[in-house]
């Protein structure tokens, strides 16, 4: 029960934060949607690292170090910790000039002005938009179970969801672009603080890491202390996964609403350290927990884990898929917390699981601000009723977003939006080379934009159909999907489709890329004119 | 000669990424706990935070500031 209210007690003053924080009745565009370009350093770089952090940076960290050992530090933190800061530095400084000198307030306005194109800025914004959704409804989908497994089902999933739906859309509709901020700073530093006492109860709780990690070191778990389990290929491919940070809209977005240029300094430099101080807790307390016996949850998953290894192949589809269940470790730091900590770290614990899953609040902003800006105000829409009818439009469109969602939420189970979350990452990345060509190449073309952007919509779909058609293999195993002449060109591995022994984010990325080089150079007629380059080359 | 400087820099780091003489390692256990592959990259995580503020001084686009007012608002 003190973990429920503790729980929503924290909604309720996340809800007063952004409400009165926010930009209350603003019926400035800019000032709703981008705070008036007006952040200041702190906030700036408090609230950018807490708009790309989502429920997976806690759990599903923690979960993915329990299944996978060390590695996860290295897939997913490390690589990020260099390539989302330096392409802050090379991308989103220039992003945050261009915004402040010529207006714009999305990328697909600045892509429509760089290229000289305007229906083709539309293609770009439905595959951004398509590509975004998945994470808004999961968002809802992640605090309806937090809540219900916080108060031990007396929050039902369907009131846990529409609470946090509420919420979220409370702060967003009258915060704007302010709210949302101030609540990501704060909710920021709770993530921050949430690593170091979890570790520490923890630590205590089992007797020290020091015995646990021996007696792992001589137990079959050993692996998980290395990365011998995964090929230097597939490691590698995850270093073109943070590609996708700066193509998401949310974050492109987010770039312009420095005040100054020297914010990004700050940001920059400390985004590694904030890296550090999130994951490496998590992902530490995700391997630990194999050790974590006392706790009876966690001894359930790994007895399930080891009937898995040992009877796999003689037990029938359904025997599998329950094991792989109870065997999975999304909610293991739960468990860990639950088994080791005093009440009010569980009662933190909900509120910064909840911080977590409620990141979502600014892709919601987002999709609300690319809809006014990229569809109503480019259709006319600005012209015809004026800029208080916008805002209103894009408050109008947070509401029926976030109802959207949370029916959707109620409908459609989990799994599948985890799916769309793991695509999105590709696709984004895959966008990537847009911003790169637009930014740095004077001889790109819209042509080129567009069959990039087709090239990423195509292939995430084709992803999407091999790994929801094909089942999964067991661990360790790959089916062959393509094979010509006998050499295999694309598998299906139990962590999704392979190309080549790399994950499709590397093809994709690299394909971009090249489309856009190739097609741009056979349309050298459709490069925008002298005043246009001017505008984003200096001479 | 800076940029050149600073893309040297980020290849490097790029490539000590991909550590694969620790790959099969979990000793020594640094502090006793921490398996020597994931220290190397909370390490590696330190030392690009002290390479991003080299690259800050490096490469930064002072070009960018101060923008000209709009010329193009409505």
């Amino acid at each position: 029960m003190i973990p429920t209210l503790v729980v929503l007690a924290y909604l309720a003053l996340v809800l007063y934060i952004g409400v009165f924080r926010g930009g209350g009745r603003s019926s400035n565009a800019e000032d709703y949607f981008l705070a008036g370009r007006s952040l200041g350093p702190t906030v700036f770089l408090l609230s950018l690292f807490g708009t790309n952090m989502t429920a997976f940076s806690i759990l599903g960290a923690s979960g993915h170090a329990f299944a996978n050992g060390i590695v996860t530090y290295g897939l997913m933190a490390s690589s990020s910790a260099l390539v989302i800061p330096v392409t802050l530095l090379v991308i989103g400084t220039r992003l945050w000039a261009l915004g402040k000198r010529h207006g714009f307030m999305t990328p697909v306005q600045l892509f429509r002005d760089r290229w000289e194109c305007g229906h083709i800025g539309t293609v770009i914004f439905a595959v951004q938009a398509v590509l975004l959704v998945p994470y808004i409804i999961i968002a809802v989908i992640g605090g309806g179970t937090t809540l219900r497994t916080v108060s031990d089902g007396l929050v039902p999933f369907w009131l846990g969801g529409a609470i946090v739906a509420l919420v979220i859309m409370g702060y967003v509709f009258f915060g704007g672009m302010r709210g949302t901020a101030t609540v990501n700073a704060f909710q920021t530093i709770l993530f921050l603080l949430f690593g170091a006492i979890a570790v520490s109860v923890v630590s205590a709780g089992m007797g020290g890491f020091q015995a646990a990690m021996e007696n792992m070191l001589a137990s079959p778990s050993a692996p998980l202390l290395t990365r011998e389990r995964v090929s230097p290929w597939y490691f590698f491919s995850y270093t073109f996964i943070p590609l996708s940070t700066i193509a998401f809209p949310h974050i492109a977005i987010f770039c312009m609403t420095a005040q100054r240029l020297s914010h990004f300094k700050k940001t920059i430099v400390l985004y590694p350290i904030c890296m550090l101080a999130i994951w490496l807790p998590s992902v530490f307390l995700g391997v630990a927990a194999n050790q974590a016996t006392g706790v009876p949850a966690i001894q359930t998953k790994l007895e399930a884990r080891a009937t898995l290894a040992a009877e796999g192949p003689a037990l029938s589809a359904d025997e599998q898929a329950q094991l792989r269940r109870q065997a999975a470790g999304d909610d293991v730091i739960l468990r860990l917390v639950d088994g080791y900590a005093p009440l009010w770290l569980a009662a933190l614990l909900g509120a910064a699981v909840m911080a977590a899953v409620m990141a979502s609040d600014s892709q919601i902003l987002a999709l609300s601000t690319m809809f006014t800006e990229d569809v109503f105000a480019f259709y006319g829409g600005r012209r015809r009723f004026g800029e208080a009818v916008q805002v209103r439009t894009g408050r109008a469109f947070v509401i029926v977003l976030t109802l959207l969602a949370y029916v959707i939420a109620l409908q459609v189970p989990q799994s599948i939006f985890d799916i769309a979350t793991q695509y999105a990452f590709a696709g984004y990345a895959s966008l990537a080379p847009l911003l790169v060509a637009a930014l740095f190449w004077k001889g790109s073309t819209k042509w080129g934009a567009l069959a990039a952007t087709l090239w990423t919509a195509a292939a995430v779909a084709f992803v999407a159909v091999v790994q929801t058609t094909i089942p999964a293999p067991p661990p360790g195993t790959e089916l062959l999907v393509w094979s010509p002449s006998g050499t295999p060109v694309i598998t299906r591995a139990a962590a999704g489709m392979m190309v080549a022994g790399f994950l499709p984010v590397v093809p994709m990325t690299v394909v971009s890329a090249l489309v856009m080089i190739v097609v741009s150079a056979l349309t050298p007629v459709a490069r925008p004119g002298p005043a246009t380059l001017a505008k984003y080359f200096a001479q | 000669m800076r940029p050149l400087a600073a893309a040297a820099l980020v290849t490097l780091l790029y490539a000590l990424h991909q550590d694969v003489w620790f790959w099969r390692e979990a000793r020594p256990l640094v502090f006793g706990v921490l398996p020597v592959g994931l220290f190397y990259h909370a390490a590696y995580t330190v030392v690009t935070a002290v390479t991003l503020w080299a690259l800050v001084g490096l490469i930064w686009p002072h070009h960018l500031d101060e923008p000209s007012a709009r010329p193009d608002t409505e």
